[in-house]
């Protein structure tokens, strides 16, 4: 399993779109995506579980990724909260 | 009537009211596992429909479908898909024997419930998306499907108990003018599509939108949140010339708003404006501006308890260091005394509170207060350019002295651990006399100038602002306040330190080219402010406004100085 942090740069956070995004990002992967923010943890095929984390800009959250294809989704995933979530 | 404008604009036009199907819960349980197998497998087809429903608006060439749109319609598809929605709703099935349309509707309504309890705005407004998915999955199941593309006449204004994703996609928004709703606010998936449109919008009008029958002539002002109902023909007249000079104004903005501000002989001014939270942000972008040159803190302070906490202040700083897309932000250390009291911070009453206890002069005194605040804007200004101004500044021992409690900020959160700016910049108030004269020794401790003219002028002229009687005698374009500025831009230029003014007098665009053959760089000033200043700085030269400049300062009266301005103008 891998599991990396990230600061939420985009000033909106975590928005119905980027979210939608991510859920969409994480069809691509055989592996169990999972964010973690405070106590709580939801799988990312779930737009609703992602947004009922209601993550903020300027905040940290968890990303555990666990599967057979593991580095890539992480890389994938680490792309989409460094870059891709800014521009959306 | 009136609601909250949130989308500017002004519409006239003949209303189209749009009703809700209501839904009831039968509370009718399932006998057996068949019936139990059955009613899951209905609601997955349910599903199923909803998201060929969508898929079709998503193919169909009829449609001009915007990228905005298509993302929201993904979005309602990964909504309707939602593995959680289904496992939730199969639970009720299977578990308490629910058939699928009690299951459905519960379901919907413990997400809208926790939605709607979430303390971010936005995510509150998502409450009424995921009613939205709920009913349409709802529709399919008992397969009162309507038909997809509703046609409008010209000008219709839509009246909605509220507008969800699911109405606007299929609506041919080219003949809706505007949208008037009973439930929203500024980000209700109304208030979006219409900013994006550029259709006015007035929501959380309330019950009262119920008296609009089909057919009504309204006018809707998406400015004032103002809505007439069948208006008299001179109102109408009277809305239809504002609608004019609103498209005549908004064309002008939007043209101005991505030119850079450059004198025609190549020197860039900054402008920014002043702002009291990173709500007023969006309207600044809006109208051009570069930055902030004035964020007040008050704000944070007043309509409470007691002084909120670091945590509390980081949050509010970082909120605007997010969303200022990383340009300048000057935030204004505690203002308060003078006219801005705490109720529970207990000042005592002054003679004279402008001259009293206030600003700087409490920071000074109660440091506990002072160092949280600084340690919260420190904080948060690795999240933005946050720069730190200290007001009321009146020698250059209160400079030391509270970069001394700046440095003492720092020690701590270095021994807490805590990321912050180290490197922040520091700058000063120019609104006291004895500082505007003493400018050259001030510079050499600060790395900004932000000059307040309101209280310059009040202190230089010994005038008291609120006084009705001696307005006449608060006068900026006195030729003492003009040599006062001067010489503040002057020793800040000799000392190689940024000078702006965030006082009224940025925002005059009487004073505009005085100020800048002065040699300003920065003028701060309300949002809506900002076009008509840039638009004489884009038009004149530094060089002509030096001489402006030159002939205002041999001038001896206000009036004389007044005049001259004033016919430069015409």
């Amino acid at each position: 399993m891998i599991t990396t942090d990230y600061i939420i740069t985009a000033p909106q956070g975590m928005h119905a779109r980027p979210a939608t995004n991510l859920v969409k990002l994480g069809k691509n992967f055989q592996s169990v995506i999972s964010l973690k923010k405070g106590e709580k943890t939801v799988r990312i095929n779930s737009l609703l579980n992602i947004l009922s984390l209601s993550i903020k800009g300027g905040e940290t959250i968890s990303v555990m990724v666990d599967g057979e294809d593991e580095a890539d989704a992480a890389t994938a995933i680490g792309l989409f909260f460094t870059q891709q979530l800014k521009d959306q | 009537m009136k609601g909250i404008g949130v989308s500017p604009g002004i519409s006239i036009g003949k209303a189209f009211v749009i009703k809700k199907d209501k839904t009831f819960v039968t509370s009718v349980l399932l006998k057996n596992d068949l019936e139990i197998s059955s009613e899951s497998e209905r609601f997955n087809l349910a599903v199923d429909l909803a998201i060929a429903e969508i898929e079709s608006i998503k193919t169909n060439r009829e449609l001009i479908l915007t990228e905005e749109d298509i993302a929201i319609l993904e979005t309602q598809i990964e909504f309707i898909s939602d593995p959680q929605l289904k496992e939730d709703v199969i639970e009720k099935i299977s578990g308490d024997k629910k058939n699928a349309n009690d299951a459905l509707i519960e379901v919907t309504a413990n997400l809208v419930e926790l939605f709607l309890n979430m303390d971010d705005a936005y995510m509150r407004a998502r409450a009424a998306d995921i009613q939205d998915i709920g009913s349409r999955i709802l529709k399919h199941l008992n397969g009162s499907v309507k038909s997809d593309t509703q046609q409008f006449e010209p000008d219709t204004i839509i009246i909605a108990e509220d507008i969800a994703p699911s109405d606007t996609i299929t609506m041919d928004t080219r003949y809706i003018t505007g949208f008037a709703t009973q439930m929203g606010s500024k980000t209700s998936h109304a208030a979006i599509i219409a900013r994006s449109k550029g259709i006015s919008a007035v929501v959380g009008c309330g019950d009262s939108l119920k008296l609009i029958k089909d057919g009504d002539v309204i006018i809707l002002d998406g400015i004032s949140g103002q809505i007439y109902i069948n208006p008299d023909q001179q109102l109408i007249d009277e809305y239809r010339a504002k609608r004019e000079d609103f498209i005549k104004q908004s064309e002008k903005l939007k043209a101005l708003r991505d030119v850079p501000c450059v004198t025609t002989d190549g020197e860039s001014i900054m402008l920014t404006a002043n702002i009291s939270g990173a709500d007023d942000l969006a309207d600044v972008f809006e109208n051009g501006g570069e930055g902030v040159g004035l964020l007040r803190t008050e704000l944070l302070f007043m309509n409470r308890d007691t002084f909120p906490s670091e945590e509390e202040q980081f949050e509010f700083y970082k909120k605007v260091a997010l969303q200022s897309k990383d340009k300048s932000v000057i935030v204004r250390t505690i203002d308060i005394g003078g006219d801005k009291q705490l109720s529970y911070f207990g000042l005592p009453i002054e003679q004279n509170p402008f001259l009293g206890y206030r600003a700087i002069r409490i920071c000074l005194d109660r440091t506990d207060i002072f160092i949280t605040q600084l340690k919260a804007i420190l904080r948060a200004g690795v999240f933005g350019d946050l720069k730190i101004m200290f007001p009321m500044i009146s020698n250059v021992e209160e400079v030391r002295a509270a970069k001394n409690i700046l440095a003492e900020a720092k020690k701590e959160l270095q021994e807490e651990h805590i990321p912050f700016n180290v490197d922040i910049k520091v700058g000063i108030m120019i609104e006291i006399p004895s500082a505007a004269i003493t400018a050259d020794i001030l510079a050499k401790e600060v790395d900004f100038f932000s000059i307040g003219t309101n209280d310059l002028c009040q202190y230089t002229l010994a005038v008291d602002r609120m006084n009705e009687k001696i307005t006449h005698l608060y006068d900026p374009f006195n030729p003492g306040v003009l040599r006062l500025i001067s010489n503040v831009i002057e020793e800040g230029y000799k000392h190689n330190i940024h000078v702006g003014m965030c006082g009224e007098m940025a925002g005059d665009p009487l004073a505009t080219l005085l100020l800048l053959g002065m040699g300003l760089k920065e003028f701060s000033m309300s949002a809506s402010a900002i076009p008509a200043i840039k638009n004489i700085i884009i038009s004149h030269s530094l060089s002509s406004a030096q001489e402006v400049c030159k002939k205002i300062m041999e001038m001896d009266s206000s009036s004389t100085i007044i005049t001259y301005l004033q016919d430069l103008a015409q």
